[in-house]
């Protein structure tokens, strides 16, 4: 029980206080190429863990849960094209725009459950794509160009590739924190109950329909606030962000990790990224090594990297 | 628990150690050269031609480009534009690379050309040639040998107002490059745009298309459909016997990327392209010849591309005696200094090249070998509409 | 738009659905008895078109091609089933996700790095070559016929399979409540493993079937796994009805959409911005059926289980 415990909070602490070094390790290695590949993992990484707020919680699978990156990178760079900058214009709004499509699509998703749900958020997410593909105004499949960065009060933290890498950082840590203690909350319990056995919720006079509507909207704002801090990372914006791909691969990333932790979600995203990337050094057809280690891990190690590091 | 700190610790500082190896400061007597193409999903094959067309070049120099110990990075953009930007930095910052090339889709090169640029590094493209990098956003550091995006469809639009073609329907898929090749169509188009059909992207089934076209019956068909969906329609164009019937003219969708598998139904359909096996030059015969013998398969303009790109890095970096002096290996490349696989080819004010484009027509040329043929030469030494807003 | 284009139209969307509904039949098969998600089913397709082309290059015939790659396409999917699949069948469908992925992912590679990325052809054979005069100058290939008959057999040898033998029966009662037929002795580790089998069988063919009119190429399954769970999701999963049905409409929606969106947007806007509206609500437009669908049914239009 103690040890448990002790993994359950010690286990994310370290991992934060690892993430909190790279920019430390690139300093003294003069290596900024870990720092700039640390921040895309810890965006996704944010992503990750909003999915598993909703995936791993609540048992809402979204396959359209890249529509959000996708959104939100579009407020911030179709804002930028018209020459708003500021952050505290641009970040709000695309996280509006992301609350407003989750409320939307998640209040129709969610009258359906299992696969079906996994289909309708598919459907949303693809309408997003299709509509962003469609938009030459703003470069249409080619993309955005955003000549620049956010800016935050005339700070230039955007600018520095150490700051925004502690921008990243610390959305990723409130993120967690914020969700975390909501899992731990009245709202949490609810939310897991409902998946355990929903007529008893009903029975006692709780409608985990407004829970369920609640938890997707604020994994969508989240998300959407991951793709407005990618259209800075990359300075770029296009459909390509939203595709049904990386929705899967979102997913795999939270299975991957081990769902239901929020840490677990971080841990996904670094390994699958870093794996990607090292694997991909290796050889052009490192999908034949990565397909089956994706297996072995699903065979042999239930509850992903996290269970296996507990070793159960 | 101490244990679990431990390794985690451990397996992170791992991870990055094994990121950032092959740090190494590159030496004056290497030339490291960072090859982006896509090499993965269905237009794998693309990436692939022009990968094996640059690999031709480098090994035809000895290995040594310029005479300089030359390693080519070949990474894998995965059609992904954003993690495309991540690969281009890992090259420029982890790798160090001293040159970018390749390139395949428009997107692509879109996230990545002004990281590349900024960073000031030569950057010779291969394939894409989008609007904006031939015109505002033109770079001295830029160099493409392919093409701009309009220019294929601007020699089909020409041919067919060559031929007196008053009827016809225009059709892409509903994204930019399509979109691109519609407006580079009507540039040179005098006659009647009857329809414009926009597929979807990635379509299968083109029944539709092709039943709105035969009911409409135009003088001819002017397409774009790269890949898997120029298969897809000429199969299916070819079943529903219209081939015969209404003239298919086509950009970057008949070549031989695609005709190992539309074989027989794609011959005699038309393409417009820069170069065909048969621009009898004493390079481009070589290039044939070796190419095939290297990789066992008919090469494409794709792969003429990489080809030229290797050279055009060879011959430069030799003129100039090594890399270290950046500007005036910018003014040798500039001066295009090399024999290309397509005959006549020098540098416009916006470094794309002036060149001749020529009407393409799929042939049989053995049991199982289709290739394309030049069959008229439809532009002499053209540069592309968007050279006159670059200010360099 | 004249009333023959309309109807040529119609005929091509429900022989597009009837496509759909080959690659559909095994999926839906395979997870309404199962309950397996099957992410893999598209690489399967992907396969038996590949080992047809394999087949036709040894052979130089298309239907030794077809029996050829129909029987390797079975074999693969036996060697997937005793290697991973039948690990899977107890577990929950995420780790179903996930493992079937990585199946993906391996397999779309090994065809690349086997065949190559260019894509290959298989030609129709002689027989069903030519073309049948339609109207105007259009003719309809009688190869799409012969895909639209094989479908056609396709949905009815699954209905009599499933209602009139006893292996139907269980699968059927499988569908329904799987602990129930456990409990009352089948082997259902056998029972699985059949179905399994013709559910790679289906993919195959229906692979084998689509290889003459598409491309075949790295990846060709991917998409279409897409469309294919739409419809299996639109017609209710595990019902072979229901997919039949779904494929058929969502065929012609996805046909009738490409073919009049734009004209239909025209009315409405100047024709620029139909041009930029039409395509993108065409491209959309099975989505958006899904989604109303499941908003109005959100068990589909069949419903087999109630969970």
């Amino acid at each position: 029980m103690m040890t448990r415990r002790l993994t359950a909070v010690g286990l994310p602490a370290a991992l934060f206080v690892v993430l909190a070094l790279v920019p430390l390790y690139a300093g003294v290695f003069d290596d900024r190429f870990v720092l700039l590949f640390a921040t895309r993992i810890l965006i996704f990484a944010i992503v990750a863990v909003s999915l598993d707020f909703i995936l791993g919680y609540g048992e809402m699978v979204s396959f359209g849960h890249a529509a959000y990156i996708g959104l939100g990178a579009y407020a911030v760079g179709i804002l930028a094209e018209h020459d708003v900058w500021a952050a505290w214009i641009s970040f709000p709004l695309a996280m509006a725009v992301c609350a407003l499509f989750a409320l939307v699509t998640g209040a129709i998703s969610l009258r359906t459950r299992g696969v079906y749900f996994i289909m309708i958020t598919l459907a949303f997410g693809q309408m997003a794509y299709y509509t962003t593909t469609s938009l030459s105004a703003y470069g249409g499949d080619d993309g955005l160009t955003m000549w620049g960065r956010s800016e935050l009060f005339g700070t230039g933290l955007f600018n520095g590739d150490t700051s925004f890498y502690y921008i990243v950082f610390g959305v990723l840590l409130a993120s967690y924190l914020i969700l975390k203690v909501m899992t731990r909350s009245r709202f949490g319990r609810v939310l897991e109950g409902a998946k355990q056995n929903e007529a008893r919720m009903e029975a006692i006079g709780i409608d985990p329909y407004r829970y369920r509507l609640t938890a997707f909207v604020l994994a969508g704002t989240i998300a959407g606030l991951a793709g407005a801090l990618m259209a800075n990372q990359a300075e770029f914006v296009s459909p390509a962000y939203m595709s049904w791909h990386r929705s899967g691969e979102l997913i795999v990333m939270v299975i991957l990790g081990g769902m239901g932790h929020l840490h677990g979600a971080i841990l996904g995203a670094i390994a699958y990224m870093v794996l990607e990337e090292t694997l991909s050094g290796y050889t052009e057809h490192w999908r034949l090594i990565f397909g089956p280690l994706l297996i072995l891990i699903v065979l042999y190690g239930k509850g992903g990297l996290l269970g296996a590091i507990r070793g159960r | 628990m101490k244990r679990i700190l431990t390794a985690l610790a451990a397996t992170a500082f791992a991870g990055c150690a094994a990121l950032s190896a092959g740090a190494v400061p590159s030496k004056a007597e290497t030339l490291k050269i960072g090859l982006l193409a896509t090499l993965s999903g269905p237009p794998a094959v693309l990436g692939q031609h022009m990968r094996d067309g640059f690999l031709l070049g480098v090994k035809e120099a000895d290995g040594r480009l310029g005479g300089l110990e030359t390693e080519v990075i070949v990474v894998d953009d995965e059609l992904k534009p954003d993690a495309a930007i991540t690969k281009v930095q890992g090259l420029l910052e982890r790798d160090k690379v001293d040159m970018m090339a390749g390139v395949v889709f428009s997107n692509v090169m879109m996230a990545v050309y002004r990281p590349i640029i900024e960073s000031e590094t030569i950057f010779i493209g291969a394939n894409s040639g989008p609007s904006p990098i031939a015109g505002r956003g033109c770079s001295p550091y830029f160099f493409s040998t392919s093409w701009q995006n309009d220019q294929n469809h601007e020699v089909m639009g020409r041919y067919a107002s060559d031929q007196n073609y008053g009827n016809v329907i225009v059709m892409a898929p509903n994204y930019q490059a399509g979109k691109d090749a519609i407006a580079g169509f009507k540039r040179h188009f005098r006659g009647n745009v009857v329809d414009e059909i926009y597929t979807k992207l990635g379509q299968l089934d083109f029944s539709a298309e092709i039943a709105r076209i035969a009911d409409e019956q135009p003088d001819a068909v002017f397409t774009f459909m790269p890949g898997g969906m120029g298969v897809n329609l000429v199969k299916q164009y070819s079943q529903a016997g219209l081939n015969g019937l209404i003239p298919f003219l086509s950009a970057f969708t008949v070549d031989e990327t695609t005709l190992p598998a539309t074989r027989d139904m794609a011959v005699g359909l038309y393409g417009g392209a820069q170069w065909a096996a048969n621009l009898d030059n004493e390079a481009n015969n070589k290039f044939v010849r070796d190419f095939e013998n290297e990789y066992g398969y008919a090469p494409s303009l794709y792969a003429a591309q990489g080809y030229d790109a290797a050279r055009l890095i060879h011959e430069a970096v030799k003129l100039n005696n090594g890399i270290s002096d950046k500007q005036g290996l910018l003014a040798t490349l500039n001066a295009a200094p090399f024999e290309s696989v397509r005959g006549d080819f020098r540098f416009n004010s916006n470094q794309f090249p002036i060149q001749d484009f020529y009407l393409v027509q799929a042939v049989q040329r053995s049991k199982d070998v289709y290739i394309t043929e030049a069959v008229e030469k439809v532009f002499d030494d053209v540069g592309d509409s968007y050279a006159g807003s670059c200010r360099m | 738009m004249s009333t023959t284009l309309l109807a040529v139209q119609t005929l091509n969307g429900l022989q597009l659905g009837i496509l759909l509904f080959l690659i559909a039949a095994g999926l839906t098969l395979v997870f309404g008895v199962m309950d397996f998600i099957n992410l893999a089913h598209g690489v399967q397709y992907m396969l038996g078109a590949y080992l047809a082309v394999a087949g036709y290059q040894l052979t130089g015939s298309f239907w030794l091609a077809l029996i050829i790659g129909l029987a390797l396409a079975l074999f693969c999917g036996l060697v997937l089933e005793f290697l991973v699949f039948r690990r899977l069948y107890d577990r929950d469908h995420l780790d179903q996700v996930l493992a079937t992925f990585g199946v993906i992912l391996f397999l779309n590679e090994a065809v690349k790095v086997i065949w190559g990325a260019a894509p290959l052809s298989l030609p129709a054979p002689n027989l069903l070559d030519g073309a049948i005069p339609l109207v105007n100058n259009l003719q309809y290939p009688v190869y799409r016929l012969a895909l639209i008959v094989s479908g056609l057999g396709v949905a009815a040898l699954l209905y009599v399979l499933v209602t009139r033998t006893r292996v139907g029966m269980l699968v059927r009662a499988g569908a329904t409540n799987p602990d129930m037929v456990a409990a009352l002795g089948v082997n259902i580790r056998r029972l699985f493993m059949i179905v399994f089998g013709f559910g790679t069988m289906l993919a195959g063919f229906a692979g084998i079937m689509a290889a003459p009119i598409l491309s075949v190429e790295p990846g060709m399954g991917d998409n279409l796994l897409i469309l294919a769970f739409v419809v299996i999701v639109v017609g209710g999963i595990g019902s072979i009805r229901g997919a039949f049905l779904a494929a058929l409409i969502i065929g012609l929606v996805d046909t009738l959409g490409r073919s009049f969106a734009t004209d239909i947007a025209k009315l409405a806007l100047p024709p620029a911005a139909a041009n930029d509206v039409g395509p993108a609500l065409a491209s959309m437009l099975i989505y958006i059926l899904m989604a109303a669908v499941l908003f109005f049914r959100p068990s589909g239009l069949f419903p087999v289980r109630s969970a």
